[in-house]
């Protein structure tokens, strides 16, 4: 996709962006909603109209095809399925299309239908099945007719959690074996970086950042990348001769040329450990414990430092140690952090993780 | 004739304990007021039906019973007027039109407009709503001009299902709207289209399968519109059912055979109320 660009009366839901996908990889686009990701997909489906810009597959110039010629699989985020037919006719559906005979079409759905570990269900109704159950079946149905891309619209999102992340763990391994080229939108984070070759956080029409999922975590490009993704405590730090000091702890930079003077280090809560057991003493990093959020195997505890307020992510064990309005001592751990020279608006204090 | 809408259910609270209290004596009297508003109004209903039945069931002399008059359906014919069964078929007749063109007509455009071009949903509900605004004696004085123009060519009374579809449509539309609310066209439309489907496909096969309740439920309220219609048939001086029910009425009065054509289309609109019944719960109980 090039410079492609779309607006909906004033607002510009996508501003000439690029995007590259490799053959046989799962690329996410992650962003709040309103960023753009929902479009680029639907432009990339046929669904909609690129105001300028040019879509190409496999070398093949699409932009101005009709969505039902472009040769991919979709699947949406809920009732997509038709309720009319059974499972199988609705996994057959694109082949009776492309005119395939009745033998073979049954063979394909069944092939599909097992694939998703589905094939018992064949003969039910849509209405009769889990919400889970029918994205397989929506998964299954856009891979029958063998497309060149895969498109995923937030299909887990309409989902409990649980069921959630076990879908989400079957898409993948469903996307490797078949080894198609896949787009996945999607709000959450955790998806984005559990299943995904590269991931591109979007921001108002425009990709941020387009990265490998441990890049895009501890190497955000972008001030807005390191808020959304993750979480991050903003601490006022100063920066000299290549090294921030921040809360009398000297880190490295993550960009090496930023010149000196005041910024703002965004710093990740699991870089922020407990100094020591000993009792503490005053200090820039002593404080007391506002909160402790019991996360399962970590626990998120917000510290009252006087002047700023940090957020450090301990495993259970030691948080338990703790207690509302004690005090502790920490430590933050020598990572390379992002640096911004301005309140950047990012998300403030973003506390939702998806 | 009054279309017999579907019969209320009323929701009757089965308490297998009485609930004691101000809670109780207040659903108590509720279920009260329930049921005596629904025998009210089942009566005020149910009697002149009845009534009507008991009538066409009359013999020769007061109190007694005879089928004459259901059997004169088929024989009656007078001076002046059309036989008794040929105005029956072509009512018939005409239903059966209406309603094909109705459905041919409005289903495929009301799910373009919805697809395709929403802003004129709203221009749609409007003009599909006009029909019901105005009065049938003013869309008579309309259309005598174009009728008188046609006189000539002599047609038959068939020529009035244009008419009837103007008519019926209020109904018609507001029956297959809320069918096609009830689904995600948008969605279904676009899963088809991703997977291949032609606009056409989208709207045969995947949107129409979808309607079909709520495309019989059109079917039968333009049936019951056509076989109902007397004043506009009357005023462009065609003879379908009801006209010739009243000419009977003006020549002969309580002729037994108005009665029993008026229980039978009553009870024709019944049967075709009970097979939608059984089609719908035939289809598992799919929405719609």
């Amino acid at each position: 996709m090039d410079g492609l660009s779309r607006r909906y009366g004033t607002v510009v839901a996508l501003d000439h962006l690029d995007l590259t996908l490799r053959p046989g990889e799962l690329v996410a686009l992650l962003g709040p909603s309103g960023c753009g990701k929902t479009t680029t997909l639907r432009l990339l489906a046929g669904l909609e109209d690129a105001d300028t810009g040019s879509i190409t597959v496999a070398g093949k110039d699409i932009t101005r095809l009709p969505a039902s010629k472009r040769d991919m699989g979709m699947v949406f985020q809920a009732y997509s399925l038709f309720p009319h037919m059974t499972v199988r006719d609705n996994v057959a559906f694109g082949l009776r299309l492309r005119r395939v005979s009745a033998a073979e079409r049954g063979t394909r759905a069944m092939e599909m239908l097992e694939l998703v570990g589905l094939s018992v269900q064949a003969a039910r109704y849509p209405h009769q099945l889990s919400g889970g159950q029918q994205q397989r079946v929506a998964l299954a149905r856009a891979l029958a007719i063998q497309p060149q891309v895969l498109l995923l619209d937030e299909p887990l999102s309409a989902l409990d959690a649980k069921v959630r992340a076990q879908l989400r763990d079957q898409i993948r391994r469903i996307q490797l074996e078949v080894g198609i080229t896949t787009l996945f939108v999607t709000h959450d984070q955790e998806e984005a970086l559990a299943i995904a070759d590269r991931v591109g956080v979007m921001r108002e029409g425009r990709i941020e950042q387009l990265a490998s999922p441990t890049e895009v975590y501890s190497r955000p490009a972008t001030a807005f990348v390191a808020d959304f993704v993750g979480l991050s405590n903003r601490l006022a730090g100063e920066v000299r001769g290549g090294e921030v000091t921040v809360r009398g702890r000297t880190l490295p930079l993550m960009q090496p040329d930023v010149p000196d003077g005041q910024v703002v280090a965004l710093v990740r809560p699991e870089a922020v450990t407990m100094a020591s057991h000993d009792e503490p003493e005053a200090g820039p990093l002593v404080g007391m414990v506002i909160a402790i959020t019991f996360l399962g195997a970590t626990s998120r505890v917000t510290v009252d430092l006087g002047d700023a307020t940090i957020m450090a992510q301990l495993p259970t064990s030691d948080a338990t140690t703790l207690a509302a309005g004690s005090r502790v001592a920490l430590t933050i751990r020598p990572d390379p952090v992002l640096v911004s020279a301005d309140a950047e608006a990012a998300s403030p204090e973003a506390e939702e993780e998806a | 004739m009054a279309a017999i809408t579907s019969v209320g259910e009323t929701p009757l609270a089965a308490p297998d304990k009485r609930p004691v209290g101000m809670q109780g004596r207040r659903r108590r009297r509720l279920n009260l007021f329930r049921y005596a508003v629904f025998t009210v109004f089942g009566l005020f209903f149910l009697v002149p039906l009845l009534a009507l039945a008991r009538w066409s069931l009359e013999g020769a002399k007061l109190g007694s019973w005879s089928l004459t008059s259901w059997r004169q359906i088929a024989s009656y014919s007078n001076e002046g007027i059309p036989p008794l069964i040929s105005t029956v078929e072509i009512t018939l007749e005409l239903a059966v039109i209406t309603s094909a063109v109705m459905l041919v007509l409005v289903v495929p455009t009301m799910i373009w407009i919805r697809l395709r071009v929403r802003w004129l949903a709203r221009t749609m509900e409007f003009l599909c709503l006009l029909p019901l605004t105005i009065p049938a004696i003013v869309l008579v004085v309309g259309l005598g001009p174009i009728y008188n123009k046609i006189a000539h060519l002599s047609l038959s009374t068939l020529m009035l299902f244009w008419v009837y579809v103007i008519l019926a449509l209020p109904y018609a539309y507001r029956a297959l709207a809320a069918g096609l609310n009830a689904i995600d066209a948008t969605t279904l439309s676009e899963a088809a289209r991703s997977l291949g489907a032609s606009w056409f496909s989208v709207i045969v096969r995947v949107i129409m399968p979808n309607m079909w309740d709520a495309m019989l439920n059109a079917l039968l309220l333009t049936s019951a519109l056509v076989l109902g219609e007397f004043t506009i048939a009357f005023f462009l001086l065609y003879f379908n059912l009801q006209v010739e029910l009243y000419s009977i009425s003006r020549n002969t009065p309580n002729a037994g055979v108005i009665f029993s054509t008026s229980t039978a289309s009553l009870l024709f609109a019944f049967v075709l109320l009970l097979i939608l019944s059984f089609a719908r719960r035939r289809r598992r109980g799919i929405p719609g």
